[in-house]
């Protein structure tokens, strides 16, 4: 029988510098940040990074991994600006890629598909067209003529997403209310690592019912690990929300110094149950009440 | 005075919920406080087929109120999460209201930065949904600060959400789908009913004088022959907003709480 479980530091041991890495969830919800903790630790470099952006970001950014990033914003919901993506981007310290929320998910669509773009009308007029280098235009074969963006697939080398359970074959399930791109992330990357927080036999993964929640076929997956929270600070809703006070003071750790330290207490850590026990405990960390927007 | 008082908050939330009359079946997206106020409004009176969310992934059949839910639960009637949001608004039936950090005489709005694309002096949110919104569905506008600073002279510093400024238009023609409604502030409401769609003084809040609407904002306004009063709340409206504000969290919105009635 398949058996993709690996240690994150596995997940991590297979990306290389200069790659083009998707991030899954949205701005501070389901993001997969025990693998973005476990990136921080290593010595990967030069990141293209495509995401709805939140924490991953401004931490990626931070500790300098980031060399180009695709995006439509960064924002922890219920902290609108994120602070160390806002330092980042007023020092220009790395290549912008700007572009509309909707045209990050029509990218990863195309890509999804073998496609090398998909067309839209979203992008013109504005000034997206004339600061995302090389974005290019195409015209209507048809008899409209008309004139769209030819949005580029936003081909990953690798996903990462965090889910509420998954098995070892790599069947996952996404209960939290918005499922998000998380099925395009995967379909658009070579290679998928899953972060769930809960590990289940195949057999209760599912019911008639429950298949629903489940995002994509398991051929997508080429890891899975069990991390329970895995996604924190950021939600992983039915599960736990968003911690605000975590986000506070990592937000107010922007200069060098706090930067250290938050980096000494949370990131560089011996393993993610050292890191639980640095946040607060697993009780507590359950216990962050799901947001309200 | 008025028999009865309002707040600025309780003004620019009825004059807000205008921009939703008559819109149909259309989801409504009010983005912060005033504007989901006003939505809600819309939805609880004259505007009853609206379609709203509870601001995550569920559309509901009645508005939720904002700030803590307590033993508030939101009547579920559907599913809306991000993806379904993209269907549906390219395909046109929404009108949402957000409030930029810039807007320009042509309507175009910016949420991205401040100054210099590549060094700016403030980076903001980036350009989010702006322009696949504005090029797809109706946009209506807030902002609880009137200024130069927020209505900007030329165009603003980085095009989001795309307006009425045919330089831009692809081929010059006017993308079908662009279709700017109201500009809501502390100080008055605008619309883009002037010629070629010029951004015109509709109605300036009680107390407040054209002279000072021209200038705190950047741009040469449109002004017709009689500028009504924007209409005080009705104690119909008051009701329904203290109920969708049970802790009124709208008194924070404008600093100090003013009046919506400025006259002395």
């Amino acid at each position: 029988m398949l058996d993709k479980r690996m240690p994150l530091e596995d997940m991590v041991a297979q990306l290389r510098d200069g790659m083009t890495i998707g991030i899954g969830g949205w701005g501070a919800r389901r993001k997969p940040m025990a693998l973005i903790r476990a990136i921080l630790r290593s010595p990967l470099k030069d990141l293209t990074v495509v995401s709805y952006g939140g924490p991953d970001v401004g931490m990626l950014l931070t500790a300098g991994k980031i060399k180009k990033l695709v995006f439509g914003f960064v924002s922890m919901d219920l902290i609108p600006l994120e602070p160390h993506f806002k330092a980042a981007r007023q020092a220009g310290s790395f290549e912008v890629w700007e572009v509309d929320e909707g045209m990050v998910q029509w990218g990863l669509r195309a890509a999804a598909a073998g496609l090398p773009f998909l067309p839209t009308r979203v992008g013109l007029a504005s000034d997206i067209v004339r600061r995302a280098a090389g974005l290019k235009m195409i015209r209507s074969p048809y008899d409209d003529g008309e004139e769209f963006v030819a949005m580029p697939a936003l081909r990953l080398d690798a996903a990462l997403l965090h889910v509420n359970e998954a098995d070892q074959v790599g069947n996952t399930v996404i209960l939290s209310p918005d499922p998000f791109f998380d099925d395009l992330f995967g379909r658009a990357a070579d290679r998928t690592f899953v972060t769930c927080e809960r590990l289940v036999p195949t057999a209760a993964i599912c019911t008639t019912e429950r298949a629903r929640y489940n995002p994509f076929e398991r051929s997508v997956v080429t890891g899975v690990a069990e991390v329970p929270f895995g996604a924190h600070p950021t939600a992983n809703g039915p599960d736990y929300g968003i911690d605000v006070a975590h986000l506070t003071a990592y937000g107010a750790a922007t200069s060098a110094e706090a930067w250290a330290e938050y980096r000494a207490r949370f990131v560089d850590v011996p393993n993610h149950d050292a890191y639980v026990a640095a946040a607060g405990g697993a009780a507590q960390l359950a216990s962050v009440a799901l947001p309200v927007f | 005075m008025t028999d009865h008082s309002y707040s600025l908050a309780d003004l620019c939330i009825c004059a807000a919920a205008e921009a939703w009359r008559n819109n149909g079946e259309v989801l409504a997206s009010g983005i912060t406080l005033i504007p989901r106020l006003g939505a809600s409004l819309a939805k609880l009176t004259f505007s009853p087929d609206l379609m709203m969310t509870d601001s995550e992934a569920y559309l509901v059949a009645e508005p939720v109120p904002v700030g803590k839910r307590g033993a508030y639960v939101p009547v579920v009637e559907g599913w809306m999460p991000y993806a379904r949001t993209f269907d549906l608004l390219w395909g046109g039936r929404r009108h949402a209201m957000i409030g930029p950090t810039q807007v320009d005489r042509f309507g175009q709005s910016n949420l991205s930065v401040i100054g210099d694309y590549t060094k700016p002096a403030a980076a903001l949110l980036g350009v989010r949904g702006l322009p696949g919104n504005s090029i797809h569905h109706a946009n209506s506008y807030f902002f609880p600060i009137h200024s130069t600073r927020s209505l900007v002279k030329g165009e603003v510093d980085m095009v989001g959400g795309i307006g009425y400024n045919p330089a831009r238009w692809p081929s010059g023609v006017k993308p079908r789908g662009l279709d700017l409604r109201l500009i809501v502030t502390d100080l008055a409401v605008l619309d883009f009913e002037g010629k070629d769609h010029a951004i015109r003084v509709r109605s300036l809040h009680p107390g407040i004088t054209l002279e000072q609407v021209q200038a705190a904002t950047g741009f040469e306004l449109e002004v017709p022959a009689a500028i009504p009063l924007t209409a005080a709340p009705t104690p119909e409206q008051l009701a329904i907003i203290a109920m969708l504000d049970p802790q009124r969290l709208r008194d924070g919105v404008f600093k100090g709480n003013p009046p919506g009635d400025r006259r002395t």
